[in-house]
Formats: C-alpha cells, structure tokens, sequence
C-alpha cells in the first residue's frame, strides 16, 4: 500500500466585531428579532450605495500587522457573483485581485514543535443573511440580520500537513484574533468559521492531488473529525481505483461523513469584476503608523514574558495567556496583590478556574473580580490566613459582596500566629494523650500528623502551621 | 454587425476564445434569458468587445503604474456607528410574502 500526505489549506472566515455593517449603518448586534437590522443597503434595494466602514478596515490591517504581512497600499472590491436567497443583491461584495492583507505567516506548536504557516491572504467582504427551511408551507424564510455582516476571510497556504496541525492553526488564530479584539470568536454564533481544502498524494509527489473543500465547519473538534474523516474517504477512493472529483462538501457531525453539497460545476464559476460603487481603498503610511502603535502585545511574546518576569512554568503560561483578559487579570493580581507570581498564577488555574468552570462564567464575568482576588492573595502572603482558610473566604468572595478582610474579621478567622496561645494548646494535648507521645517517641514518626490535626482542630484551623510544627517538633523531641 | 458569416464567426471566436456554448453559459449564470437565434449575434457583439480588450492588452504598459479606478479618488470611509433604526414593516409592505418576519422564498435545496 502506497504511503499518503495530506495537504490542507483552511479559509477562515472571522466576523469583525464592529457595532454597525461593514457598508451600512444597520446594527451587527447577534440575536436581535428578525429582518428588524437590515435596512436599505443590506437588502439591495434599487439605487443604495455601500459606504465602508472605517473600524472594518481599521481591524483588518490590524490583523495584517499582526502577522507580519504585507498591507496593500490600495486594496479593490470586487463582485462575487451567484445566485440565492440570503444575498438578495445577486452578488457579494468582496475582494479579488487586491485584498487587503497579502502574504504573511502564523506560527503553530504541534507536539512541542513550531511551525510556519504561510497566510496567503486575507480579504474584507460582506457576510450573508440566513435561510431557515423548517416549516414555512414548503417555503424557506430569509432573516436578513447577518448580512452585511463585515467577514475577513483569512486564506492559509497549503502548508498543513494533518488535522492535528489545522486545529492547531485554527486554535492559534482564534486566540489572535481575540487579543486583537478584532473579533469575538464565538464559534456557536457562527463569528469564526471554517472551509478546508483537502487533499491526498503519494509521499514524495511533488504535485497536489485533486482537492475537496468541506464548508462551514464550527468548532474545534469537528473540524479534527471532518478532516479525518476526508482524508480517509479519499485514500480509500483512490485505492479502489477511483479519482477524487474537484467539489464542495458538506461534513455532518452527526452522523460523521461527508458529503458532495454542490453538483453543478458552474455554480462555483462567481465571474468576479470590480465593484464599480466601491472605489480603491487607501491605507496611508500615517495610518499603518497609528495602528503599529496601537498593537498590543501578542500571545506569544506574552507567554515568553510571563516564563522569564513571572519564572512561569509552561504549562502556567500557556493558560494565562490564552486569552487577553485572562493575562490581565493575572498581572493586575500579582500587582495589587504583592504576592509571589507562583502563589498567584497557582491559585488562579487552580481554585479561580475550577469555580469559574462550574459556573460555566468567562473571567471577565467573575464574580470576584482582580482587587478582591488580589486582597484575598496578599492575606494569605501576609499571614494574616492560611491556604485552606483562604478557600472558605474565596467561597464567601464568590458568594457575597463583602471584602477580604469583612469576611475574615465577620468569621473570625484570622490566623493566629500567636505562639502562646499555640503552644498552651499543644501542652494540653501532649498532656491529654501520653500513649500516642509515646508511640511517636518509639519510632512512629506517622503519629506527628495526628497532633498537628489534634491542634488544627483545636483551634479551627486557624493556628499558623508552620509555628504548629516548630513547636510540636520541639515539645515532642 | 451585418456580416454573420461563420468565417467572421470563426476568425473573432478564435481569436477571443469565446464560443456560443460559453455565451449560454454565462447567460444561464446571470439568469438572463436568451433566444436561441440570437446566440451567435451575441457571440459575435461579445467577441468584438473581447477583441478590443485584447488590443489594449498587448500593449506594452512596462513602467506604467496600473489604474485601478478611473476617478482620481479613494474611498471615504464612514464611522463605525449605528444609524439605522429598524423599518422592516415598511420594507416587507412590498415583499410578496413574509411570516414572523421572515421573507418567504420558494423553497432553497442545498
């Protein structure tokens, strides 16, 4: 049997988070009623006149930049031309023969390993609206909200050569796309989606093999799944001695295949031309300047700065800087905090996430925002709590309003540190039980654990445990 | 266009590469209706048109800088603002059917 490479390449269509459309004023709010954010423009009536929209353009070179990619100084829209419901002006506005952003490159990490990927470009267009085909007498309904909806599609090299390495492209996009802030990337509202071309030749084969495009594809997992699932069907055609048609397909997670979506060839013939309402778009030297300034720090050198100023270990840094407001919120703590980064960025991955995981809450939605997770860190720096004290007072944090050290004074539960009252406690229990003194005296080092539990518990778990075990080591020696 | 001879046909088909099968064809994807008697007179307007493009093309423009747009202008750009209120009641009064405001179409097989 013949030794197979895939060849993937993957559009991504990325919605930019604009307020309005990326040629009309209408609303790009997500969820609104029905046809109530399409106006004039979007439906294509007679004699309307797309205006661009500045922040779309704005977010575009953004992402060029990011990427180290060239910008064009004059970029063209086009029409796309075809036929169907939810593009009621006949065509597309988009870009052809100059796109926006031209070539650049994206880095991925596939098993420790870093990759480059080539971006071959990226280019504005308009989104569509949404054809919705249950029950309408047989007929379909069309909610015009999306359309106009500002897209930059991003279009990848051939570069990748597995499903693992298009998530981890896909993966690494999204977690730009969203420090940028160019685009929310909610998946299920369909803001970042994903068409990937497929292929298969014989290893060694210079040449491409025929490819197949699966269409709309919106979450991490399916695209994994389809890809796998491509790569397969077409190994298996071509073993039979069959030969992969050139085609559009569509990949049903449900019952996980794929399948041809458009028969006709001439469907995909779109016959582009420039969109003579639209004129050449300008990017200045000025504005690419502007932007350049205004570029944030992106998540790689983020996570390579967080290892080497917060001595993070990887797997730290790779949570903490997956998103943008993650990565704040972490710096913000260890600031106002005054703790050691470690303590913070442990607590964070630990007690933080695992209660905003239950809750099913983004961090920017935390009921215990950066000061008071802050507050409650620098307490247990200072002494004042211990870690296992700390976790009832984050439990009343999450559940209340109260402060840090309302809810420590309210519950009485500061630390006592106190070595008096420690050690009067111990001389009690030592007194109270001579027969496990002696056991521990005998060689039974386990018994030391019973005492300091016996102390703890004494004194509700607020004794400082390092001066319980000074003083328990030096009254049992 | 008096002379629709098949000589003349040939010479500019050849010459523009277009055929009447690629005439149907382009006239089926913009949903335009064409006599069948009428598709070599188009043929032949649409070669002519291709001709002169491909005059202009094999002139020589080295060291022209390319016109994209034949205004002297760029784009305005317009704020990133809302300023449309919602009017669907106003644009469905002319659509031939609409339901919980939805536009009706027939129906769309993909």
């Amino acid at each position: 049997m013949a030794q197979w490479e895939t060849v993937i390449g993957l559009e991504i269509h990325a919605q930019l988070a604009t307020k309005s459309k990326i040629f009309s004023g209408a609303s790009t709010a997500y969820g609104a009623e029905p046809n109530t954010q399409a106006c004039a423009v979007d439906l294509g009536l007679p004699g309307v006149l797309p205006v661009l929209n500045e922040d779309a353009v704005y977010k575009a070179v953004i992402f060029g930049m990011a990427i180290e990619a060239h910008i064009a100084p004059y970029s063209v829209f086009a029409r796309k031309n075809y036929f169907y419901p939810d593009l009621p002006k006949g065509y597309q506005i988009s870009q052809m023969d100059l796109p926006i952003v031209g070539i650049g490159h994206i880095d991925i990490e596939v098993d420790g390993e870093t990759k480059r990927i080539g971006v071959t470009r990226a280019h504005l267009e308009e989104d569509a609206g949404k054809s919705l085909h249950e029950s309408f007498h047989g007929l379909s309904g069309i909610d015009l909200n999306r359309a106009g909806t500002p897209l930059l599609e991003i279009v990848s090299e051939p570069d990748l050569r597995s499903a693992k390495e298009a998530v981890a492209y896909m993966r690494t996009l999204h977690e730009l796309v969203r420090y940028l802030g160019i685009c929310d990337g909610n998946m299920q509202e369909g803001s970042f989606r994903c068409d990937a071309n497929v292929s298969v030749r014989p290893k060694g084969q210079a040449e491409f093999g025929t490819r197949a495009e699966i269409k709309n594809i919106n979450s991490f997992k399916f695209v994994e799944k389809a890809i796998n699932h491509e790569i397969a069907r077409q190994i298996e055609l071509i073993e039979n001695g069959g030969t992969v048609v050139q085609e559009t397909r569509l990949y049903d997670s449900v019952k996980d295949e794929t399948r041809s979506m458009r028969s006709k060839e001439e469907a995909n013939d779109y016959r582009y031309f420039p969109d003579p309402d639209l004129l050449p778009v300008h990017i200045s030297e000025d504005f690419k300047a502007q932007i350049k300034a205004e570029l944030p720090e992106l998540p790689k050198a983020k996570k390579q700065r967080f290892k080497t100023e917060y001595a993070l270990d990887d797997e730290n840094a790779t949570i903490l800087t997956s998103s943008r407001p993650l990565a704040d919120y972490f710096e913000a703590v260890v600031k106002q905090s005054g703790c050691e980064a470690k303590l913070c960025a442990n607590w964070m991955t630990g007690t933080l996430s695992a209660a905003l995981n239950k809750a099913g809450l983004d961090i920017i939605d935390s009921p215990v925002n950066e000061q008071r997770f802050a507050s409650l860190l620098a307490r247990i720096a200072d002494n004042t709590i211990s870690g296992n004290i700390a976790k009832q007072v984050f439990e009343a944090l999450w559940q209340g309003t109260d402060t840090t050290d309302e809810i420590i004074e309210a519950q009485g539960l500061k630390q006592i540190t106190d070595t008096g009252a420690i050690e009067a406690i111990i001389t009690e229990i030592i007194a109270a039980n001579a027969k496990q003194v002696e056991q521990y005296r005998g060689g039974n080092e386990k018994m030391f654990g019973f005492f300091v539990g016996q102390v703890m518990k004494a004194m509700q778990g607020k004794a400082n445990p390092a001066e319980v075990n000074k003083i328990l080591n030096a009254k049992l020696s | 266009m008096s002379e629709n001879s098949l000589e003349e046909f040939e010479k500019v088909s050849c010459s523009v590469q277009i055929t009447p099968d690629t005439i149907v064809k382009v006239a089926h994807l913009a949903r335009l209706a064409i006599p069948e008697n009428r598709v070599y007179s188009y043929t032949l307007i649409i070669g002519d048109i291709l001709n002169l493009v491909a005059q202009m093309n094999a002139v020589n423009t080295d060291g022209i800088e390319p016109l994209l747009n034949p205004l002297d202008a760029t784009q305005l750009l317009r704020a990133d603002e809302v300023t449309e209120t919602n009017q669907r009641e106003l644009y469905q009064s002319v659509a031939p059917r609409v339901e919980e405001g939805l536009y009706l179409v027939p129906k769309v097989i993909e």
